[in-house]
């Protein structure tokens, strides 16, 4: 499922011009998660950079490219140069050792001055991967399937009487196990503190219950979108890009509910054995500056992670839409948020993962 | 043909696969009650098509068949009560010899005491016995044909049919199994219709023939009269060895013509399917009926020859001749102690009766 | 019976040629050109199969048993445990270890992998040795025990001392333990874990289950066309087998996500039965992300492996059987069944031993169309090879399904016969 898109035009565009730059033009492969999504970056960062240096930049896509990324590794035979992962698996993965670490102060500053450690978000910037943007789990619904009330709170996502049809979610237990309990009424501050418990893990498993044979599962990012679009669901969680690209790039009348957001960092990490490791940090130093970052949210609704950027966000790329308000961090959708925790789920991935595999796989 | 007595009876069968030709063309046969008749043909001449047809397997596309005296056009194969031995012999390879042969009898829902006597005695019928518990691969050719033979007959029927049964066997085997079929027919009293393309096999135990060509029988009868008095130049052909000469008929004298041959000479020959003066006949002489430097006078045929070749054959000797404008006249001569003496080349007469010549219908080849 | 020269020849004295070499050497010496080439023929095909099959097979069937992350990266604390076997929550000695290990694991980076492998039986244990590796890193010197304890108390858990010492162990069963759905309780027995994460067994049972499903349906679907294929004239059956294997030549995840689009709730299927008012448009039915999704997709996609080997065995029937069994007097029915069916049952095991072992091991189709009640075990290791990342786990997992096809071939063997079965 892993599909090679190599930027045959902007590579022409970019060797014809690089020659003034530099004589050597090297290569990179930077794995994302397709769709949208790596359309963005294509768009803000890969262009951008190769139009700039002189060198060539491979675009792979995989499902998530954190599988791929211990694979390669762990075999020794490394093909990426840089990937475009989960907080949690950077985290993890830096921890086991399968990262290269990469020294903060090396980034770029702000344009007023800033130092990057100071410019980027807390929590942004690890051991060994850069946050690019801010993105949020949210649930979104087809508004012309809703007639009456409109669904506005992680509750109604669980209240099949109120609002009877099927629900996409993501296959897996993360995000699930927190939207389940605050939709069971505990505060987003609360959250991990009961799931931490067994009655909590419990409690959540049993929100989840009261829908369980109403979900269609999804696995890929892009299918959430799909299931809107083909009435597969009347409302699933979701991406907050992939809501935003389909309801404003093909005009879908989906809605997003903010409310119950699961935050989360993406990060660009380099493999450990990466084939072109000092090319791949020049790469993530580029596309990690306020303006690359600022840039990309004109192509797709993820926030920043330079807090420099917020003010450089403009128009997106159809010329009328402000992207401000479509940001996760703009505070009108912060107001019941919750931050994924990835120290909990580092240690309760595999237990909570097995047991969420136990509960969907019964009958 | 249409005698009361007939037990089996084709009227105006008519045969196609595809709606264009026809593989059978305007078949008539009956036979009677406990008879042998051999269908006997080239391949592809509609015989086996035509036992089909009897046995159920394929659909006459006109006509009828008559079974006891009694249509079976619409009878199911099952329910028709026709043995049948096929080609290559159609033994149920999963089942023992007893199971094949306890088969009919289970379908017809008979007691097992006497399913188990019945196998019993026609494993004997076929001399052999001990053979009962073994598959039908662990069995030769020849047993696997007996146990063919009493699986046909095991539940009685009045009728069997047989479909070229022996094509498999070596020749000793066959002569042997051609015996061996001949006397279960007769001590049986069973009616019995055979297909073959042999003619030896044929001649052996039919008591009636119906040669076969191009979907039509060319010719019905005993298989000494298919061999004296072929009706036409292919049966006379099909049917044992034979000297062909052409020639168109010149004066007809009661039932004998005169022929003046396309090699030069004319032949003295009886008429048997020929048109009159004028038309062209292809005249049939047996090899084992011509004689070598007859006494001057004593046949109504004479002609000058010179050997070609000479093939010995222990009882009898084969001579190829240059005769009447032909070099491929075979004449057979017994191996008596005069006969020593022939050799290649020799020029010498020929001679032969003028009923023991017969113009036939002309076959140009 | 007639006597060979060899039976009276004493067995006890081997014979020789003319020239007085043992006749065995002899015949061995004259065939050893042939031979030797023959060899050569097939060392190709040898060294792709030991390269592209056997050495994989082997070094998973190793690594379900073998995980040296523990001992190579805590390699004082697996030395104190090994020496000694019965302490259960070890002395100042062994914490002394333990911190000394943490601290070269913060240096190394390697305490998150230490973790995560004792994550594995015990939850929680991943973030304790990575906080305790950063504080472990900054001792200067004992009591540990002490220390680690004052940091976190789990240290002086007897069932975490239990977990690593088995941890510690370079060769293990723990894994297959857990694909089994086994743990070892506090007190180190072994013993099923708790009801709501029990999976593998289920999906285990469930996997043969549907696999002997969707086998059957393939029987009951393949053996008349099949039988068609064999009987029908040549032009007519050439067309037909093109229709057989025509999904052969299309993608699988074509036919699959065709499937999906037929059978959804808002598929074809599901219009057309509301369009002819046969069900309302709130009551269409659910054919996909279930189990009948993954029967019928499977069923579908693996039809070809039970047509082509029943096509090859009927085709070699004869006719003249069915006419003889008419002719002496069965049915149709009895016919097919006395006399067709038993010959045709080589094709039906080996369609069936064909199309069960591959549906076993199927996992992009139910993974899918499976929804949840579809998934086989298969996507169970799929998910730990590509997203949980428990290799061994599900290196145990793989074996115990290669262990259950190797199973099914012997019982098929020894009911049916392997030389029995014809695959084409």
């Amino acid at each position: 499922m892993k599909t090679t898109t190599m930027l045959a035009s902007a590579a022409i565009v970019a060797s014809l011009s690089a020659t003034a730059f530099t004589v050597n033009a090297g290569e990179i492969t930077v794995m994302s998660w397709g769709g949208a999504y790596t359309k963005s970056q294509v768009e803000a960062y890969y262009k951008p950079w190769m139009a700039a240096t002189g060198h060539k930049l491979k675009s792979v896509d995989a499902p998530n490219p954190a599988a791929p990324i211990k694979a390669q590794v762990t075999a020794k035979n490394v093909s990426i140069d840089v990937a475009d992962v989960e907080y949690s698996d950077a985290v993890r993965y830096c921890d086991e050792g399968l990262l290269e670490t990469i020294d903060a102060k090396q980034l770029p500053a702000a344009p007023d001055g800033t130092s990057a450690e100071d410019d980027f978000i807390e929590g942004a910037l690890t051991d060994c991967a850069v946050a690019n943007i801010v993105w949020s789990t949210i649930f979104a619904y087809d508004a012309s399937k809703i007639s009456g009330a409109k669904p506005t709170t992680m509750a109604d996502f669980f209240d099949t009487k109120k609002f009877p049809g099927k629900r996409g979610l993501r296959k897996g237990a993360k995000a699930n196990l927190e939207m389940a309990l605050m939709a069971d009424g505990v505060p987003a501050g609360e959250v991990y503190k009961v799931l931490g418990t067994s009655d909590g893990v419990k409690r959540a498993f049993a929100k989840m219950a009261q829908i369980k044979s109403d979900i269609v599962w999804w696995e890929a990012g892009a299918q959430a979108p799909q299931l809107l679009a083909d009435g597969e669901v009347l409302m699933t969680t979701a991406y907050n890009g992939r809501i935003f690209n389909a309801a404003v790039d093909e005009n879908k009348p989906f809605v997003i509910v903010w409310d119950g957001q699961i935050l989360d960092f993406d990060l660009y990490v380099i493999p450990k054995g990466a084939p072109n490791k000092e090319l791949a940090l020049e790469f993530i130093k580029y596309a990690t500056d306020t303006q690359r970052l600022a840039d990309q949210a004109k192509y797709i609704a993820y926030g920043p992670a330079r807090k420099s950027s917020a003010p450089l966000i403009g128009l997106f790329m159809d010329g009328k839409t402000k992207m401000g308000p479509h940001m996760p961090t703009a505070p009108a959708n912060m107001k019941n948020a919750l931050v994924n925790n990835f120290e909990f789920w580092a240690d309760r991935d595999s237990e909570l993962n097995e047991r969420f595999n136990a509960w969907i796989t019964a009958n | 043909m249409d005698e009361p007595t007939a037990f089996v009876e084709f009227r105006n069968v008519q045969k196609s696969y595809d709606g264009e030709t026809l593989v059978v063309k305007d078949f008539n046969l009956a036979i009677a009650r406990g008879e042998f008749v051999t269908m006997l043909g080239p391949s592809g001449s509609g015989k086996t098509t035509c036992l089909m047809m009897l046995a159920g397997f394929e659909p006459a596309t006109h006509g009828e068949i008559l079974l006891g005296g009694k249509p079976i056009n619409d009878v199911p194969p099952h329910k028709r009560g026709i043995g049948m031995v096929f080609q290559n012999y159609a033994l149920f390879p999963h089942m023992s010899v007893a199971e094949n042969l306890a088969f009919p009898l289970m379908v017809r829902k008979i007691p097992a005491a006497e399913i188990e006597q019945k196998v019993s005695r026609a494993l004997e019928m076929v001399e052999l016995p001990e053979f009962g518990k073994r598959r039908p691969a662990q069995l030769s050719g020849g047993q696997q044909q007996r146990v063919a033979v009493a699986r046909a007959l095991v539940f009685d029927p009045e009728l069997i049919l047989m479909d070229e049964p022996l094509g498999a066997l070596d020749k000793q085997l066959r002569e042997q199994m051609q015996y061996e079929i001949k006397h279960l027919h007769e001590t049986l009293g069973i009616t019995m219709v055979y297909v073959t393309h042999d003619q030896s096999e044929a001649l052996t135990m039919s008591d009636r023939i119906a040669v076969f060509n191009d979907g039509v029988v060319q010719q019905l009868a005993t298989p000494s009269e298919l061999y004296e008095k072929p009706e036409n130049a292919f049966v006379a052909s099909f049917i044992g060895e034979n000297n062909r000469l052409n020639g168109a008929v010149s004066s007809v004298e009661g039932s004998v013509c005169v022929v003046d041959l396309d090699g030069g000479g004319t032949v003295r020959a009886a008429k048997v399917n020929v048109d009159g003066v004028g038309a062209r006949a292809s005249l049939s002489i047996r090899p084992e009926r011509i004689e070598l430097a007859p006494e001057s006078g004593s046949m109504a045929n004479e002609f000058r020859g010179r050997i070609e070749d000479l093939i010995y054959l222990g009882d009898h000797i084969r001579v190829r001749m240059s005769v009447a404008g032909t070099d491929e006249f075979i004449v057979k001569v017994r191996n008596t102690a005069s006969r020593g003496n022939l050799k290649k080349g020799d020029e010498m007469s020929v001679g032969w009766h003028s009923e023991d010549c017969r113009a036939l219908d002309p076959i140009e080849v | 019976m007639t006597v060979s020269a060899a039976d009276s020849i004493d067995p006890g004295v081997p014979l020789v040629t003319p020239d007085g070499r043992p006749l065995k050497l002899a015949l061995a010496q004259a065939t050893r050109r042939a031979r030797i080439r023959a060899f050569a023929l097939v060392v190709p095909l040898l060294l792709f199969v030991l390269v592209t099959f056997a050495f994989p097979i082997g070094q998973m069937l190793y690594l379900s048993i073998h995980n040296p992350v523990f001992s190579d990266h805590m390699p004082r604390l697996t030395a104190y445990l090994t020496e000694h076997p019965d302490v259960q929550v070890p002395g100042e000695e062994g914490f002394a270890a333990l911190a000394l290990d943490l601290a070269d694991a913060k240096k190394n980076r390697t305490a998150g992998r230490i973790g995560t492998r004792v994550n594995y039986e015990r939850p929680g244990s991943n973030s304790l040795f990575k906080s305790s590796a950063r504080k472990a890193a900054k001792f200067k010197g004992p009591p540990y025990k002490e220390k680690l304890l004052e940091i976190r108390s789990d240290w002086g858990e007897p069932h975490l001392w239990n977990v690593m010492r088995r941890a510690s162990a370079q060769h293990t069963l723990d894994f297959y333990a857990a694909a089994l759905d086994l743990t070892h309780d506090e007190n180190g027995d072994l013993s099923q874990v708790s009801p709501e994460r029990r999976i593998y067994v289920r999906l285990f049972w469930r996997t043969l289950f549907l696999s002997a499903v969707i086998a059957f349906l393939c029987l009951l679907l393949g053996y008349p066309v099949a039988h068609l294929l064999a009987t029908l004239p040549l032009r007519y059956s050439n067309l037909l087998m093109i229709l057989v294997l025509l999904p052969f030549w299309t993608s699988l995840l074509v036919r699959t996500t065709s499937w999906i689009a037929l059978m959804q709730s808002q598929g074809v299927i599901n219009d057309i039965l509301v369009t002819l008012g046969i069900v309302g448009d709130d009551g269409r039915v659910q054919m996909m992300y279930n189990q009948f999704g993954t029967i019928i997709a499977m069923t579908h996609i693996l039809l070809p492996f039970m047509i082509l080997p029943l096509y090859s065995v009927m085709k070699t029937i004869p006719p003249s059987y069915v006419r003889a069994a008419r002719s002496l007097g069965a049915t149709p029915l009895t016919a097919f069944i006395k006399v067709y069916f038993p010959q045709t049952t080589p094709g039906i095991g080996a369609g069936i031993l064909l199309v069960f072992i591959l549906a076993i091991g199927y996992y992009i189709t139910p993974a899918l169309v499976g929804g949840s009640s579809g998934q086989l075990i298969s996507n169970q290791i799929a998910f730990h090879m590509q997203k949980s990342l428990n290799w061994s786990l599900a290196a145990a997992l793989g074996a115990i399904l290669l262990f259950m096809v190797i199973l099914l071939y012997w019982v098929y063997d020894r009911l049916v016969g392997v030389d029995k079965m014809k695959l084409g």
